[in-house]
């Protein structure tokens, strides 16, 4: 494999993995504010839809765009109110608007089966598309790619270096401290909902109209619960969770390259590949066996090694917030 | 800030938790408010921080009648209250906690909060690292966060509930000063909510007694002990006999057993505890005693060392073995661990059974068993009724019914937290009586009365080490205190020679 | 509870289902189709013929089966949604010998379906093992395994199994008459199938409530620490309850390739794992409740491709309708607790504090 294979596969890499950048930063958020969006599969197939549809309709790629991240926002905040106001439980209402979510895209889908539509226009930035290797990786794409890059460096600075950053921790840790220190938690709790529901509209938009152009029954379907996996796998941090991202969309690039490689592999162990993965990736975080492996390091670097591989989930998720 | 409470009432349901309670507070003092658990001291406390709102009387600030719909505005109005839990944020940096406290720039000024914390950390005396996550804290060094937030603030009343439980006697000191200086040198009213006599006599300038929601007495001080105890319980208990009891053999043996925990090492534990014997594990919490507790049921497998139960080797056996041989453990958190949530006494009389469980629930003979379970253990509730609807007291009195008859050893976390005295008394009271039958008793307390009290032996944990056992009776609160903190003093422990 | 104030819940229950069945009217308004025709081709499609009747029949079947199997892992407080990997994998080991062994039919049947529950039990171990010894939460290790599972499928059909010929879509090579699961002359309905689907929601019925397993489950669901500490061996059970509900979901997908099919195809557990949890939800986990609503479900189910041919709608209607029906009552049930507990807030808190009352008082 030569040299300019390698910068293409990698570029390739990068494009198709940022709508799991969009949606995984998405839900880290939600889940950082204490609430579960299950419906993640569901709703990245109902926007990707959504998106190419109205974008096929109107020729309008941002219409498209903006219809996804509504219908994204609109599926957050059903279960926002299914479970800060009515709290019923997140994993239910989750989980039928995972199966409504892909139902609804099929049907609703149907007509625009197999249609070729509009896409987002490639875009290299001057100058940057020019750096040897590391532009043809990541500034040889279009304005999506480039915003799911802002998007990570915002997030993180929002969550850790800005003061309602700081309370959305808060949120999401202790409902109660935060309540008592005038904070109102459900309010928020639907406010950030409903902005990591918009950003997995996003994702779903990348899809249809940037990376697997188009729109096909089941188009994105497993996508949604890999984005939820990689949510855990990085520690609900969003660098992590960028790295998690690229690390799984990736293999699905890769896997075209692979088969070139390894011709005696079947096709379908590529697709399967990535929730072998994801078990393997959520047995490594979760299992306990580094905690038992960390007892035998020496104190001071326990506690780096802990914080920098495990993560803990915000203490308060999925649990209710209720006053008095 | 001079604060007034003008006939609070609240009701829950029938229950009368403040009942036309009146109450001044003036600057510069520290106002004690004393009653037992259950007197509805929190409850006043959170009508004042504006957590629940009265159902009625008022409220006014300086002579102005105000109303809080919520905490944030009674924090705006210069009122700060410190949990017993201190309501902070624990994976957070310390430093983090307390910029929260400035209020609502984009960016918050880090260094700015730094250089105020630096400020009022050497006022105070506080060595706390801003740069520590809170979880890494004690409880004393979480309340003088807390206290460092309030006063950024700019909190001219000052609440602490319950605030000595769970701090080490020079933790203690350091707070006992820091609130006379608030009181005296910055003119803060401080409200210092406790059932303890002794601290309110040593530390607050008048008092406010209450009973079952009612004020029984406003008291200057210098104030008398027997009074106090006349105000908050209308009667005087007479120090608890010790009865003598005769030790048997040895019941659970340590030996050198170390409990490891990626955060904790608890190292060569060695101890042998008697039939008939009662041994309190005091320290702060997350010094070890749990991890002990744990491993002398079987919770915790020790890394090293050997754990024997009646002269068998039960080091690497599981903890349902340990329950077949004649141990029971009680955690602390009595409906999160203990009780479980959906079922009723009579499903739980049927759990318990653990020996004679047939494949069909016969559920007449389970209400049956468990009727005459709450007949002799005096619970207040109907063989068909779910655990979550018990009081405190009752869920303590379930727990301790569903124990097996014989025991061998039963070991318990806090086994009278958060409950009144007469509640207290009677649990004690059922296990001395298992006692007198033979069974050896661990029990973890947060009370240093309680241990002294209770206890034949006392082992302290500080920082992961145990002392050797001390006889209860040749030591006070106090060399408690002290060893709780970790000073090892050979002149305030008092060795025991009997292992 | 009197018949008044069953029929009066049952009247406030229907509610939720009247406004799915307004909302799923409005859709179909706004993407132009004719919503009364819509419903009356889905009625239709389910009930014109004895040979309709006898498929939403064994439509049914699975559906009870994997309902039966998830209520006991919902009493467990686990949430598999495994369950359709696990049919497969049951399917899948039933394949295996179907196209490798000949016996007898009287024997090969009982065996093939014990293959079935062996498969899935199998998958529903290895779920419960990622969940209680590797920390894995069931839901990823079951969606992961589902995915396994139909990678899996898809290669065994294009690969090893492939029918002589060429590999297709349409699945393996069709299995020896002397592996099919007996039908009611020419109706597509299996008099062993509806049986043992009819028997093991009454055993689920019964085991749950009136056995000291059952009353351990749910001590596990409600609070496992507890549950623990109270000497139940909560791990065991934990993986006993992934067990049972694979081996039911193994044995539907097993029905599935020996009865429905006659061979193994992609897609061979055709969702109805996912649709037996939401008629488990719909049914609020009671087993007398989800025999009727796997009727209903299976009826749509084979109702909706008529949609295709009459209509050209797509039959994802069927599927969009249920899931609305579903999400209308998790939500109705919410909003009736809310107003519930709003009036008992004196009355609930009043039970507990009448205890702390009847205390004080004795104290004196």
């Amino acid at each position: 494999m030569n040299a300019v294979l390698l910068i293409k596969t990698l570029a390739s890499v990068v494009r198709g993995a940022t709508p799991l950048v969009f949606a995984g930063i998405g839900e880290a958020i939600t889940e950082k504010a204490g609430v579960i969006n299950l419906s993640l599969d569901g709703t990245i197939l109902l926007s990707t839809m959504t998106a190419f549809a109205v974008a096929y309709t109107t020729d309008s790629v941002i219409l498209g765009f903006l219809a996804a991240m509504a219908v994204g926002t609109l599926m957050a905040l059903i279960i926002a109110f299914g479970s800060i106001t009515l709290r019923q439980d997140q994993v239910a209402i989750g989980f039928v608007l995972t199966l409504l979510g892909a139902e609804l895209s099929s049907f609703l889908g149907n007509p625009f089966v197999r249609l070729k539509g509009p896409s987002v226009p490639h875009l290299p930035i001057l100058y940057l598309a020019d750096v040897p290797i590391i532009g043809a990786i990541f500034f040889n794409h279009n304005l999506v790619v480039y915003a799911s890059y802002v998007l990570v460096i915002l997030s993180w600075l929002y969550i850790f270096k800005t003061q309602p950053g700081l309370k959305l921790q808060g949120i999401g840790e202790r409902p109660e401290a935060a309540f008592a220190r005038g904070s109102n938690v459900n309010l928020m709790r639907y406010v950030y909902t409903a902005i990591g529901g918009a950003l997995v509209g996003l994702a779903g938009a990348s899809y249809s109209l940037s990376i697997k152009l188009g729109w096909s029954h089941r188009h994105t379907a497993g996508n949604g619960w890999i984005a939820l996996a990689i949510v855990i796998f990085g520690g609900w941090h969003p660098l992590r969770v960028a790295f998690g991202a690229y690390l799984f969309g990736g293999l699905r690039s890769l896997s075209s390259i692979f088969q070139r490689v390894a011709p005696g592999i079947p096709s379908q162990f590529f697709n399967g590949a990535p929730f072998a993965l994801m078990i393997v990736a959520l047995l490594l975080v979760s299992s306990g066996w580094l905690d038992r492996l960390l007892i035998y390091l020496p104190t001071r670097v326990r506690r780096v090694i802990h914080d920098a591989l495990l993560g803990t989930p915000p203490a308060g998720l999925g649990r209710v917030f209720v006053k008095e | 800030m001079k604060i007034e409470l003008d006939d609070i009432k609240k009701y829950f349901g029938p229950v009368r938790a403040n009942d036309g309670i009146t109450l001044t507070v003036e600057p510069g003092t520290i106002h004690g408010l004393l009653g037992e658990n259950g007197a509805g001291k929190t409850t006043l406390m959170k009508v004042l921080t504006g957590f629940i709102s009265a159902d009625g009387g008022g409220i006014r600030v300086n002579g102005k009648p105000v109303h809080f719909a919520s905490p944030a505005e009674s924090i705006r109005h210069g009122i700060g209250m410190l949990h017993q839990e201190p309501l902070d944020f624990p994976p957070l940096k310390v430093i983090d906690n307390l910029v929260l406290a400035f209020d609502n720039r984009l960016i918050p000024h880090r260094r700015k909060a730094r250089r105020v914390f630096k400020k009022l950390s050497q006022r105070f005396n506080f060595s706390l690292d801003p740069d520590a996550r809170v979880n890494t804290l004690t409880v004393g060094e979480r309340q003088q966060l807390e206290i460092l937030r309030l006063l950024a603030l700019g909190a001219e009343v000052i609440i602490l509930d319950e605030p000595t439980t769970g701090i080490s006697a020079p933790q203690k000191v350091l707070l006992f000063a820091t609130l006379r200086r608030l009181a005296k040198e910055e003119g803060k009213s401080v409200i210092f909510v406790s059932h303890k006599l002794e601290e309110v006599e040593e530390l607050c300038d008048r008092a406010t007694v209450l009973r079952w929601g009612k004020v029984t007495g406003y008291i200057e001080a210098p104030f008398s002990s027997d009074q106090l105890v006349q105000l908050m319980f209308g009667q005087s208990f007479p120090k608890s006999e010790r009865s003598p009891v005769v030790l048997g053999d040895s019941v659970l043996e340590l030996q050198d057993v170390t409990v490891q925990t990626y955060r904790l090492t608890v190292p060569h534990l060695s101890l042998t505890v008697w039939a008939g014997e009662v041994i309190g594990l005091a320290g702060l919490e997350g010094s070890g005693q749990r991890l002990m507790l744990q491993a002398c049921v079987g919770l915790q497998k020790p890394s090293a060392g050997r754990v024997l139960l009646d002269g068998q080797d039960f080091t690497r056996r599981a903890y349902r073995d340990f329950l077949a041989a004649g141990v029971a453990y009680l955690p602390a958190s009595r409906i999160e661990e203990g009780l479980i949530r959906g079922l009723t006494l009579a499903e739980h009389y049927v759990l318990a059974q653990r020996d004679h469980q047939p494949v069909l629930i016969d559920r007449a003979a389970a209400a049956a068993g468990m009727q005459k379970r709450i007949d002799k253990f005096n619970i207040l509730g109907t063989p068909g009724t779910l655990v979550e609807a018990l009081s405190g007291g009752n869920q303590q009195r379930a727990l301790l019914s569903l124990l097996p008859p014989a025991l061998k050893l039963l070991a318990l976390e806090h086994p009278t937290r958060g409950l009144d005295v007469e509640s207290a008394m009677w649990v004690w009271g059922q296990l001395l009586g298992r006692r007198q039958s033979g069974t050896a008793i661990l029990f973890i307390s947060a009370d240093l009365d309680e241990l002294l009290e209770r206890s034949d032996r006392i082992v302290v944990f500080s920082g992961g080490v145990m002392t050797s056992p001390i006889d209860a009776t040749r030591t006070s609160v106090e060399q408690l205190g002290y060893l709780i903190g970790g000073v090892r003093d050979t002149e305030h422990t008092g060795r025991d020679t009997r292992s | 509870m009197q018949l008044s104030r069953r029929l009066s819940n049952l009247g406030v229950g229907l509610v939720p289902v009247l406004l799915a069945l307004l909302f799923t009217t409005l859709i179909l308004i706004l993407v132009g189709a004719p919503p009364g025709k819509a419903y009356w081709n889905i009625i239709q499609g389910a009930l014109e013929s004895p040979n309709k009747w006898a498929s939403v029949l064994t439509a049914t079947v699975p559906l009870l089966l994997c309902s039966a199997g998830l209520l006991v892992t919902f009493a467990a407080g686990l949430w598999n949604i495994g369950v359709e990997g696990q049919i497969v994998a049951g399917a899948l080991l039933t394949t295996w010998l179907a196209l490798n062994l000949a016996l007898p039919p009287i024997l090969f049947i009982p065996l093939l379906l014990v293959a079935g529950l062996v498969g899935g039990a199998l998958w529903g171990l290895l779920a419960g093992w990622l969940k209680v010894h590797g920390g894995v939460h069931e839901i990823f290790g079951g969606v992961g395994l589902n995915f396994i599972a139909t990678v899996l499928t898809n290669y065994l059909i294009f690969g090893p199994w492939k029918p002589a010929g060429r590999a297709t879509m349409s699945g393996t090579a069709p299995f020896p008459p002397q592996a099919w699961l007996p039908r009611l002359g020419s109706l597509p309905v299996y008099p062993i199938a509806v049986l043992l689907a009819l028997m093991t929601i009454g055993l689920a019925h019964f085991a749950l409530r009136g056995t000291t397993w059952g009353l351990k489950l749910k001590a596990i669901g409600n609070n496992q620490r507890s549950a623990f500490l109270m000497g139940i061996p909560t791990h065991r059970y934990m993986l006993g309850a992934f067990l049972l509900c694979g081996a039911l979901a193994g044995l539907a997908g097993s029905i599935q390739a020996i009865g429905v099919r006659q061979r193994l195809i992609p897609g061979i557990s055709a969702g109805y794992g996912f649709l037996a949890l939401l008629v488990v939800l719909l049914a609020g986990y009671r087993p007398l409740w989800v025999i009727p609503i796997a009727l209903f479900f299976a009826a749509v189910g084979v109702g909706s491709p008529r949609l295709e041919l009459s209509l050209q709608l797509d039959s994802a209607l069927g599927g969009t309708l249920e899931g609305i029906v579903v999400l209308f009552v998790l939500l109705a049930q919410g909003v009736r607790r809310r107003s519930a507990s709003r009036r008992l807030a004196g009355t609930q808190s009043q039970s507990q504090a009448q205890a702390q009352a009847q205390e004080h008082k004795e104290a004196v």
